[in-house]
């Protein structure tokens, strides 16, 4: 990849006490795009970004920044900068100081750095709030500052250490198309670190998927949606049924259910089937024609969880299998159509129906 | 408080043996101290309070004025000195591995479990003529000498280094003093220093490290900056022990090193002038209180900024 800006070698950080936060990852990620880093807590994504900023060191591998190793390069000689997941907004300083601090310690001429910062500030619409001090600003504000002063000093990647974990959910979805836009306008290449797959989904163009300390998947969000390559990312990402089945000539069964889904490549054995909520219909009377590549199950409603747009019908199937499904609630009372102990019939495309080997 | 109107006789259980001991103990003495320092001396353990401003108006006299203008520039300096050195210690503390942590602090405060007479003694058997440091620079003269010997350039070794060691001369002096009176109160400063530095943020400093300043500017336009509450209060509470410190410039000090608080005992106790001693005991409060309203004042400064 001739185009990739960070690229990460064999990456590895053991803390002492042997911890393995990061083990043996290797990614390269493309100028000008917006990367995530989606995991749970503890999966060493933030470390994984500490690395690039040079605040932690790492135990093996390299990290090349435009080509240039960076092992041994201090956090202030690194072209990156980065948004803190407190904002790190200093507080002894107003926010125009805070955004030229950056460029102080570069050296900028003054009538250059009142520039810049006045651009700054316009980009992140903070105009006129030079002269505020941070425990005057809201948290989505400070955030702003934050933003500001890492992208005064044009960075070639701006690494942001979970964004809007501590905005509030209205905020966090305005800010999400912000940042998106930001980064669009100004082409610098954003690093983000998220525990949300919904942010990350929404916002980036690529998804590095970690667990425990090594990259389950890179994928751009609707590839990672649609195909997962395992359990861990197909329950991560967004939600999923996953239904536990036996593969034998081509074809999965699931307990009491008849044939579920189709893999002709995959061998015989246990095997699990995954399916997306929205892609199963929920039928309350019997299907007149079911079609030659669909399945159906038969359960008794359990839980019928209304969400406005759209309710979540939760039914079991017997043998220990729960399904949900997504019904939108397109027309207006849709929802009381189903009632708890309703009997209904579950139905899918097989094509629909991912097979996981894991 | 209106929980405590509402029950008087918890009120007074609670707070009835501290009111007792403050007034008993401190307030009554204080009181009688104010009064002698308006009083003059009419026999040997008489003291008749007449309202007379004497002692006070002696207490501007110029040898006194210039004991007083001594102890404060000398407990200037020595919590100056006390920063210097603080400042450094609680940083190492703060960014210690967690398992050093309360070891160094113990290190820090273990002077305190030693009585102060027993560590100035202490300090008396370090800088004497023969003592520990004279040792060690004795040991450093013998090697050079001794090096100057093997190289066949024993007279001119003798010619830089001189015929024969000396011992340095520390004690009894102004610089002893200074020296002691560090010693005695790093642990005021360092504490302070430790709480307000281990109480900031640390992407504070990363954020500055990432955005392109170097470890010395950061230390000067961020850590400094934050963590000045902490040293305003190091300072006061370095500076009011060491304005009134009797004890180690009378067994450090040499016949010039005399601080404020040792004529005030010699009031009380040789020259048997309480009222006089009263006076300069009052002056030595006022210009405490001075100090304290220094700090109140810049504090307000502060904060206001910060609103502004």
């Amino acid at each position: 990849m001739t185009d990739a800006i960070i690229e990460i070698a064999d990456i590895s950080k053991a803390f002492p006490g042997g911890v393995r936060a990061v083990d043996a990852v290797s990614l390269s990620i493309r100028e000008g795009e917006f990367f995530a880093l989606l995991g749970p807590s503890g999966c060493g994504k933030t470390t994984l970004l500490r690395m690039i900023a040079g605040f932690e060191t790492p135990t093996e591998g390299a990290i090349r920044i435009d080509g240039v190793d960076m092992a041994g390069t201090a956090p202030n000689r690194r072209p990156v900068n980065m948004v803190f997941q407190s904002y790190a907004v200093f507080p002894h300083m107003s926010v125009a100081e805070n955004v030229a601090y950056g460029l102080k310690m570069d050296g900028v001429a003054k009538p250059e750095m009142a520039r810049r910062v006045e651009d700054a500030l316009a980009l992140v619409r903070l105009d006129g709030f030079d002269g505020r001090k941070p425990d005057q600003l809201s948290g989505g504000q400070r955030q702003r500052v934050a933003l500001a002063r890492a992208l005064v000093k044009r960075p070639r990647v701006l690494l942001l250490d979970e964004p809007l974990s501590a905005l509030d959910a209205k905020l966090r979805e305005a800010m999400q198309l912000e940042l998106v836009n930001l980064q669009k306008s100004v082409g610098i290449t954003f690093v983000v670190v998220t525990h949300d797959q919904d942010e990350a989904l929404s916002m980036a163009d690529r998804i590095a998927v970690m667990e425990t300390g090594q990259v389950r998947q890179l994928a751009p969000p609707a590839e990672l949606y649609e195909h997962p390559n395992s359990r861990f990312v197909a329950e991560f990402i967004g939600k999923m049924n996953v239904i536990e089945a036996t593969a034998s000539d081509g074809v999965l069964t699931g307990p009491g259910l008849g044939v579920i889904a189709r893999a002709p490549d995959l061998g015989d054995g246990p095997a699990s089937v995954a399916l997306r909520p929205e892609k199963i219909r929920l039928n309350m009377a019997p299907t007149p024609a079911l079609g030659k590549d669909e399945a159906e199950i038969e359960g008794t409603v359990t839980t019928v969880s209304y969400h406005g747009a759209e309710s979540h019908i939760y039914v079991d199937a017997g043998e220990g299998v729960l399904l949900s499904a997504t019904v939108q609630n397109a027309e207006r009372d849709a929802a009381h159509r189903v009632k708890r102990g309703d009997r209904a019939r579950l139905c899918w495309r097989l094509a629909d129906a991912l097979v996981l080997k894991e | 408080m209106e929980s405590w109107r509402s029950t008087p006789r918890v009120f007074w259980a609670v707070f009835s043996a501290p009111s007792f001991w403050l007034v008993a103990f401190f307030l009554i003495p204080l009181s009688l101290i104010w009064a002698y320092s308006f009083g003059e001396k009419t026999g040997i353990i008489d003291i008749a309070v007449t309202g007379t401003l004497d002692n006070y108006i002696r207490a501007f006299e110029p040898v006194y004025l210039q004991i007083f203008t001594k102890s404060l520039w000398i407990a200037t300096l020595s919590t100056l000195i006390c920063l210097a050195v603080g400042l450094p210690v609680a940083l190492t503390i703060v960014y210690a591995p967690p398992k050093a942590k309360p070891w160094l602090l113990l290190l820090v405060i273990l002077p305190f479990w030693t009585n102060l007479l027993i560590r100035t003694y202490a300090l008396i058997a370090v800088l004497r003529t023969r003592g520990y440091v004279n040792f060690g620079l004795e040991w450093l003269y013998d090697q050079a000498s001794w090096l100057f010997q093997i190289v066949g350039l024993g007279g001119l070794g003798a010619a830089i280094l001189g015929e024969r060691f000396e011992p340095v001369e520390i004690l009894y002096n102004n610089g002893a003093v200074l020296i002691g009176l560090v010693y005695v109160h790093l642990p005021f400063m360092v504490l302070p220093l430790y709480a307000a530095l281990e109480r900031l943020d640390r992407s504070y400093l990363e954020a500055s490290l990432d955005l392109g300043a170097g470890q010395f500017q950061t230390f000067w336009r961020v850590i400094v900056p934050l963590a000045m509450p902490g040293i305003v209060s190091g300072l006061i509470i370095t500076f009011i022990p060491t304005l009134g410190s009797f004890l180690t410039p009378d067994l450090l000090g040499g016949p010039d090193s005399t601080m404020i608080a040792n004529i005030i005992e010699r009031q009380f106790k040789s020259a048997n002038d309480w009222p006089f001693g009263s006076a300069l005991s009052f002056m030595l409060m006022y210009l405490t209180f001075g100090a304290l309203a220094l700090r109140a004042f810049l504090g307000r400064g502060r904060s206001s900024g910060l609103e502004a």
